[in-house]
């Protein structure tokens, strides 16, 4: 757990992706690991500059489709072979190709009910308090028009000073220090 | 739009002669400002109370038709032998049909990277919801004793009673609560960035506390992002067979039974087709009023509506397809029963009804969508999405009626009334489904504002000194 009091780090303030990509590029190349950027649509660049390649929404999701299309088989095999065999027009009781049809519903719901929540808890979420709403120039943009990017206090390269004469070089609209 | 030659209209893109997508002159500010502001706006317009109150009231006409259904029963229906299945499977059908464009719109076009779509995917599939809403209606309360309705679903019970998985019945259960969570899902995943906006611009405190709750306090940090992004491209890919399987098992409720006119395998196609047909008409009803009374003309703009007239065309052809295979398949078949039920849905008592169905279905708008002139017309493509709306109606009613109230024995011919009661129910359903509609646009983001705002030229990433951003990137690689 980071420290819960004193700085939680330094947020800068851009006003175009470009900029932001650029100095999220620079601060890593500068040895920067603790940090992330904060924009008000999904900017890929960013991704890149921050080296987050590949996350597990994926695998969760088909985790959850593997597991919907075997109860959905199993439950329906059970119930109609063993628990509730009923003579419909002479088929057979173990009718497969009937039982395929709720499997792929259910293969579907379980998968997208896992890339859904999956994608909500890899995020933390939901998490209504975090360390950068405290800055004032926050909420004002990082959901509109803004792109913020914050260098955290944990990351050992931090120290106020530097840290904030290294973004001041980028000349952000503001660097903002953030109160956990 | 007529008075305008194309050339000099600012909404034509130059370079492809196409509509812009979105008006020039927007930055990321505007474009929120304006969506958000329909929803944070304190000043309510009295044309929504207006349309509340209309839509409340025949909303009611359900509510009272349910309540004399929940006394008296299925017998208030026009059902009866032979035609045991009448308004209540029709009106599911259709519905659950004009439900599909939604998730076309935001499954299939974001596969196909259309992003045209992005105005109108957030409406469109609230469509979906509020469509589906009315159709689930229907199943349950047309099982007779609707307050056992869960009987419908395999869950442990001391009657150690269990669904039967051979019925097509029972395949409706698990296609349709799955397509209803499925795009309930989709929707709330697509709106989390846009609360996080709302709960940033809201002013007031309640307003701030809702809208922080349903964000989950989305912060847009660009892992969240990444993980969104595949979570939303994962649930597209999902949704995309999911509503083709829809329909199709919907259609199975027909194709399965031995009835002539119902056991075709062009059946599952032709519904899909159709559903999109109706939804993308439905889609149509909704934006143009919605983009003249908000003023969206900007986001939602003509060449929203000529794609989406082109996707009716597309649509539309396939099903006059399936018409036609009918007609030849039921003479081509040899079988005395199809030949005779083809005949008494032309030339029958209810004749009249499958000419009204070709006539609105097909004359009418696959002869005029050709016409790009057309396609641009507001008003025209205003009536024609009631025109279509009503054949695809009639389609269903076609098929549900005039295959059951003739069939084998002429001893076991009867005809199909439907009471007022039916009536009432359905044009219930058209009050509740607007008075939904109308609680949406006011509260709930109805263009997804971080979608729009990818489509702006400033999401161009250039760095400071002017070369791409990539570069800068590969260098250090």
């Amino acid at each position: 757990m980071p420290p819960r009091e004193g700085i939680y780090g330094l947020l800068a303030e851009f006003n175009t992706p470009g900029e932001l990509v650029h100095a999220t590029e620079l601060a890593h190349r500068a040895g920067y690991r603790r940090m992330e950027c904060y924009t008000p649509y999904p900017v890929e660049e960013a991704a890149v500059a921050l080296r987050f390649h590949k996350n597990r929404v994926p695998l969760v999701c088909l985790l959850g489709g593997v597991l919907g299309v075997t109860t959905a088989f199993l439950m329906e095999t059970w119930i109609a072979v063993w628990s509730y065999p009923l003579n419909i027009a002479g088929r057979p009781l173990f009718s497969w190709p009937a039982f395929i049809i709720p499997a792929y519903e259910w293969t579907i719901l379980f998968a997208g009910l896992s890339a859904a929540f999956g994608m909500v808890a890899l995020n933390g979420l939901p998490q209504l308090y975090h360390p950068v709403f405290n800055a004032p120039n926050f909420r004002t943009g990082a959901t509109t028009d803004k792109f913020f990017l914050c260098l955290e206090a944990a990351d050992p390269r931090f120290s106020p000073g530097e840290t904030r004469a290294f973004l001041e070089q980028f000349k952000p609209v503001s660097v903002v220090e953030v109160e956990h | 739009m007529a008075t305008k030659t194309p050339l000099q209209d600012p909404m034509i893109d130059p370079r492809t002669g196409e509509y812009a997508v979105i008006a020039p002159g927007h930055n990321f500010k505007s474009v929120t400002q304006k969506i958000a502001g329909i929803v944070l706006t304190s000043n309510t317009p009295l044309g929504w109370f207006g349309g509340l109150t209309v839509a409340g009231g025949v909303a009611t006409l359900l509510l009272v038709a349910l309540t004399w259904l929940f006394l008296k029963g299925v017998g208030i229906w026009g059902v009866t032998i032979p035609g045991a299945w009448g308004f209540a499977i029709i009106n599911f059908v259709w519905w659950i049909g004009i439900g599909h464009a939604g998730t076309l719109i935001s499954a299939i076009l974001l596969l196909f990277k259309q992003t045209w779509r992005n105005s109108i995917n957030r409406f469109a599939e609230a469509m979906t919801i509020f469509a589906v809403v009315c159709a689930g209606l229907f199943p349950l309360i047309h099982v007779g004793r609707p307050w056992v309705s869960y009987w419908l679903f395999p869950y442990p019970n001391t009657m150690n009673v269990w669904p039967q998985f051979r019925s097509p019945l029972a395949w409706d259960v698990f296609a349709v609560s799955t397509y209803a969570t499925i795009s309930v899902v989709f929707w709330y995943v697509g709106m989390i960035p846009d609360f996080g906006t709302l709960r940033d611009r809201a002013t007031m405190p309640l307003a701030k506390y809702f809208y922080g709750l349903l964000s989950l306090g989305w912060r847009g940090s660009t892992r969240h992002w990444i993980r969104y992004e595949t979570a939303s491209l994962l649930l597209a890919g999902l949704s995309t067979p999911l509503v083709l399987s829809v329909h199709t098992v919907i259609s199975f409720d027909f194709a399965v039974a031995a009835m002539a006119g119902w056991h075709t395998t062009i059946f599952p196609p032709y519904f899909v087709a159709g559903a999109v047909y109706s939804g993308f008409a439905m889609v149509l009803t909704l934006a143009i009023p919605i983009r003249k009374f908000y003023h969206l003309e900007d986001l939602i703009t003509l060449r929203h509506l000529d794609n989406m007239a082109k996707v009716m065309l597309a649509t539309g052809s396939i099903v006059g397809y399936g018409y036609c295979m009918e007609v030849f398949m039921s003479w081509y078949s040899a079988s005395h029963w199809e030949f005779f039920m083809m005949w008494n849905r032309m030339f029958g008592p209810m004749g009249w009804a499958y000419w009204v169905l070709i006539l609105t279905n097909l004359a009418i708008p696959l002869t005029t969508l050709w016409s790009r002139k057309l396609r641009v017309n507001v008003l025209y493509l205003f009536i024609l999405s009631f025109i279509v709306n009503t054949g695809m109606w009639f389609e269903r009613f076609v098929i549900v009626v005039t295959s059951l109230y003739r069939d084998y024995l002429p001893s076991s011919w009867g005809t199909y009334r439907a009471t007022k009661w039916d009536y009432m129910t359905f044009v219930g359903t058209w009050g509740l489904f607007t008075f939904l509609f109308l609680l949406f646009v006011r509260f709930l983001p109805m263009i997804p504002m971080s979608e729009i705002r990818m489509m702006l030229p400033q999401t161009k990433v250039r760095p400071p000194g002017g070369s791409d951003a990539e570069t800068v990137i590969e260098e250090t690689v």
